[in-house]
């Protein structure tokens, strides 16, 4: 039998102190990048005309012009701060991205500008076919401001929706204090990303959204697998204390996790490598989303939960020492201790979905 | 295990399999020879899956009605009836105003004698549309009279207007023969956004301009003494205010004027623009049209071309006698709000009548047909604008098809070394998976977008994910001392509490993806959710399928190719 790892015992719980500082380190300088950015006259983000309205021409050509003499070109029509850009595995086709100007076509515009080159196939031709032109605008994407907000708050309210869909799911079938651990873990996730993106300038689109959205799913999914074997763990061995329950399901569910997420790791290799310029920005979310969600199961997830569940635990021994008062405010956590059983030490009782006891 | 439910399980697989396989690369028509090369097959399974626009190109455009304009016109119309309608029956209005601001519209009177304010309520009552009380409010106080719309007529009337602005679209897209059009209401209901998709064409602009033809027709009479003196023109906005008195009262309005040049010189020249002071209201407006031509203009150029009209009976009628009483008058043509033609009135006008301008024959053939289909109740503007071209597309699908068969060329290398005889039960469960979750699209309905492709490389991750979680489990159970037989059954049992787990979540977050996300987002979640569901059967029961039939081979098994 070919196997990666075996009996592995590593204190996972035990390096909590470290995986949180080096998370909030580089949550930190993702944010650090953005204000600084923005403070400096630049963008915190890159954000692409899905949300910033404006408009993406994409020209193709029987023989190239330079960007420069593209820009020449756009500048001389009045176009100014126009982005030329090529496309990498395109060498006849470049991008071309006009801010929003008010009242004006964008592709009309750049059209204009191109003319200067030779002029464009027929509408109903492609550019092989028709022997006198010599560019075609193969595609655009024009959003104007109003349709550029809505679907930025439209994406922001997607995302916080699916979170709130998934804590309310994860409180249903484990407890609420494992929902907020995963949702946490996917947070940290989501701005870890967000904040490669900063730093690295790469363009935020519409399907960058979508990958982010995906990586939600993906980070949940692995942190799940992992709770799982915490709820079946805790049935088998119930005198464990949460901590080794908890180590002992991560290294459990090492070799799932790092099969998995080695070959996900490697679909989303080929993506970007081979799926084309116009998922690169949905393929890099996702690199960078997948190499965090497995790290924030282990490193951010697992230790939030068993933190959270042992204060409650404690919380709840204090109540039952007091036990001939009845229990109302006077316990430090935020937790309501009235729903849950105060009877301590035997932890084992809640092992199944105690939320519903 | 149980093996009694084999024969069953077998049979319910392999009819799954071969729908799943006739959906996809079945062709809908009687087959040929043709349909069983690999080309074929492309063409076929191109022709049943419906992909998205970014991938078999065509335009997807968002615009959205103007519907606060509408209002505020509907506003200033009254406002102007009002006024005209007081003063026809003999009484004095000192001021008069439509005040608006957002979600408030309102008409205000001011009367110069407050004792009458009851007979002027009378006399506008009867003509003007502000006795609906479904629509205005109306109140008095001292001297002055108001009506307010009520926001829920305001409601009202703006979907009807977005409605009546998505009829009319309709029209004028059939009338231009686009192929397979998708146009529908888009977003929230209070957004009054229109979205329309036009498989195939990559190059909107002409449809675009057709679209947002407001095309409001008037005729109306140009104020100024009669022929033969030339009709009276204003160099400036200002000059013409000034002949007014410098206010412009309801009775009237100042209008642009772009007058016809000489065709034959040249076009670029700029078009001298002077003003004309014309009656409100209207004698005739564009709702009394019953056709309109495009024909070229006599003695005119190649490029000078006119739009005929006719009038509809009971148009006519108000017309004729308007012109029979107003012979030597000036009469113009309004288009949005713009003079188009300044003609006199040599004889009484009937049904017909023409628009000129510098036309050229494009142009005169679609502003005929957007008069035809009758004039947009509101200006709309564009929102979003998508073009993809069929190459830009077809070089996507490369894109998507290559990364997709890499990604899940790697897997399958990986599963057959790793987990060697099991690895072929990944390996049959991820290709069925792949067909099965085609199949759902086709079956649904759903339209295969590039993120969608997006979301089929996700499938294969979570599948072998799926897959990931059983054998491990299985390995484990063996190692723990378990029997073949049942570690194998715990093995699917423990990992499928895991499964169900992280799928729910999944298609959760998808869903809402899916219910609120918009275009490329939603190609992206129907993928996911359809690939999820059918990972449940094929890594879940056709898998354990396989292993049932493996151990049912021996009466004892002692080893597993795990």
């Amino acid at each position: 039998m070919l196997r990666i790892l075996h009996d592995i015992n590593i204190d996972w719980l035990g390096r909590r102190r470290e995986f949180i500082v080096a998370s909030v380190l580089l949550m930190l300088v993702g944010l650090g990048s953005a204000v600084f950015r923005q403070a400096t006259g630049g963008q915190a983000f890159n954000m692409g005309v899905d949300f910033k309205g404006g408009t993406v021409v994409t020209a193709r050509f029987k023989q190239k012009p330079t960007d420069e003499s593209i820009r020449a070109a756009l500048t001389s029509k009045g176009i100014h701060d126009a982005v030329v850009q090529p496309v990498t595995d395109r060498p006849d086709t470049v991008l071309i991205k006009v801010p929003l100007e008010e009242g004006k076509d964008g592709r009309a515009q750049v059209r204009d500008a191109l003319n200067t080159f030779g002029t464009e196939a027929a509408p109903d031709r492609e550019l092989g076919a028709d022997e006198n032109a010599n560019y075609k605008i193969v595609g655009t994407d024009a959003v104007g401001a109003i349709a550029g907000v809505q679907l930025r708050n439209k994406a922001i309210a997607v995302t916080l929706a699916a979170l709130v869909g998934i804590l309310v799911y994860i409180a249903f079938r484990f407890e609420w204090t494992y929902g907020a651990a995963a949702v946490i873990a996917v947070f940290h996730d989501v701005l870890v990303t967000l904040g490669f993106f900063s730093i690295f300038q790469i363009e935020i689109s519409l399907n960058v959204i979508a990958a982010l959205l995906t990586l939600v799913g993906f980070s949940v999914n692995d942190t799940i697998v992992v709770f799982d074997r915490v709820r079946e763990n805790r049935k088998l061995h119930r005198r464990d204390s949460l901590y080794k329950i908890t180590n002992d399901a991560i290294n459990q569910t090492l070799s799932r996790t790092i099969i998995t997420n080695g070959l996900v790791f490697l679909s989303v290799l080929a993506l970007v490598l081979f799926g084309g310029d116009v998922l690169r920005g949905f393929s890099l979310a996702l690199f960078i989303g997948v190499i965090f969600g497995t790290y924030s199961s282990v490193a951010i997830a697992s230790p939030i939960m068993v933190w959270w569940e042992q204060r409650i635990e404690a919380a709840n021994r204090q109540a039952a020492l007091s036990f001939s008062q009845p229990v109302r405010g006077g316990v430090r956590t935020a937790a309501k201790p009235s729903t849950r059983e105060a009877v301590a030490p035997s932890t084992g009782k809640r092992s199944t979905g105690a939320g519903r006891a | 295990m149980k093996k009694k439910h084999l024969l069953t399980r077998t049979i319910i697989i392999l009819v799954v399999t071969l729908v799943g396989l006739y959906l996809v690369i079945g062709p809908r028509r009687r087959p040929t020879l043709r349909d069983f090369t690999w080309s074929g097959i492309k063409a076929t399974m191109a022709n049943n899956i419906h992909l998205g626009l970014d991938l078999r190109g065509g335009s997807h455009l968002v615009m959205r009605v103007k519907t606060d304009e509408y209002l505020q016109r509907l506003t200033e119309e009254a406002n102007v009836n009002a006024q005209n309608a007081a003063k026809d029956a003999g009484f004095e209005i000192k001021d008069g105003r439509a005040e608006i601001s957002p979600g408030n519209l309102r008409v205000v009177l001011d009367v110069a004698d407050p004792s009458k304010i009851n007979e002027i309520k009378d006399a506008i009552d009867k003509k003007v549309e502000l006795a609906d009380k479904s629509v205005w409010t109306y109140s008095a106080s001292g001297s002055q009279m108001s009506w307010t719309m009520s926001g829920t007529a305001q409601r009202v009337l703006a979907d009807e207007a977005t409605t009546q602005a998505l009829t009319i679209i309709d029209r004028r897209i059939n009338a231009l023969g686009v192929t397979e059009p998708t146009l529908q209401l888009h977003g929230a209901k209070t957004a009054h956004q229109i979205l329309l998709q036009m498989p195939g064409l990559d190059n909107p602009e002409r449809v675009k301009d057709i679209l947002k033809g407001e095309s409001r027709l008037e005729l109306v009479h140009v104020v100024g003494p009669p022929s033969p003196a030339p009709p009276t023109t204003y160099p400036t906005k200002e000059a013409a205010i000034q002949s007014l008195g410098g206010t412009i009262p309801a009775n009237r309005d100042v209008l642009p004027y772009k007058e016809k040049t000489d065709p034959t010189k040249d076009p670029n020249q700029p078009v001298l623009t002077q003003w004309v002071v014309i009656e409100r209201p209207a004698v005739i407006t564009g709702d009394q049209l019953s056709g309109a031509n495009a024909g070229q203009s006599q003695g005119g150029g190649v490029n000078d071309w006119e739009i005929d009209f006719r009038l509809k009976r009971s148009g006519a009628e108000k017309f004729g006698a308007w012109t029979t009483a107003n012979v030597n008058n000036y009469m113009g043509v309004v288009l949005n709000n713009e003079v188009s033609s300044v003609a006199f009135i040599k004889s009484p006008i009937y049904d017909r009548g023409q628009i000129t301008g510098r036309f050229s024959q494009t142009q005169a053939e679609d502003l005929a047909l957007t008069l035809r289909s009758g004039a947009l109740p509101a200006a709309i503007e564009y929102l979003e604008e998508r073009t993809v071209g069929p190459s830009l597309g077809a070089d996507s699908i490369r894109a998507g098809v290559r990364a997709s068969l890499y990604g899940l060329a790697f897997v399958v290398f990986f599963m057959l070394i790793y987990y060697r005889g099991s690895g072929v039960n990944a390996v049959v469960a991820l290709i069925l998976n792949m067909i099965l979750m085609l199949a759902g699209l086709i079956v649904f309905g759903a339209t295969l977008t590039l993120p969608g492709i997006a979301g089929m490389i996700l499938t294969i991750g979570m599948a072998v994910d799926s897959n990931v979680l059983i054998f491990e489990r299985i390995r484990e159970e063996i190692q723990s001392g378990k029997t073949i037989p049942s570690a194998v059954e715990q093995g699917f049992s423990r990992a499928f509490i895991t499964i169900i787990d992280t799928h729910v979540t999944t298609i959760i977050s998808s869903l809402f993806l899916f219910v609120f996300g918009t275009g490329p987002i939603r190609g992206f979640a129907v993928t996911l959710v359809i690939g999820l569901l059918v990972n449940l059967f094929s890594a879940v029961y056709v898998s354990k399928t396989i292993f049932i039939w493996l151990l049912s081979r021996k009466e004892k098994v002692e080893s597993l190719s795990i």
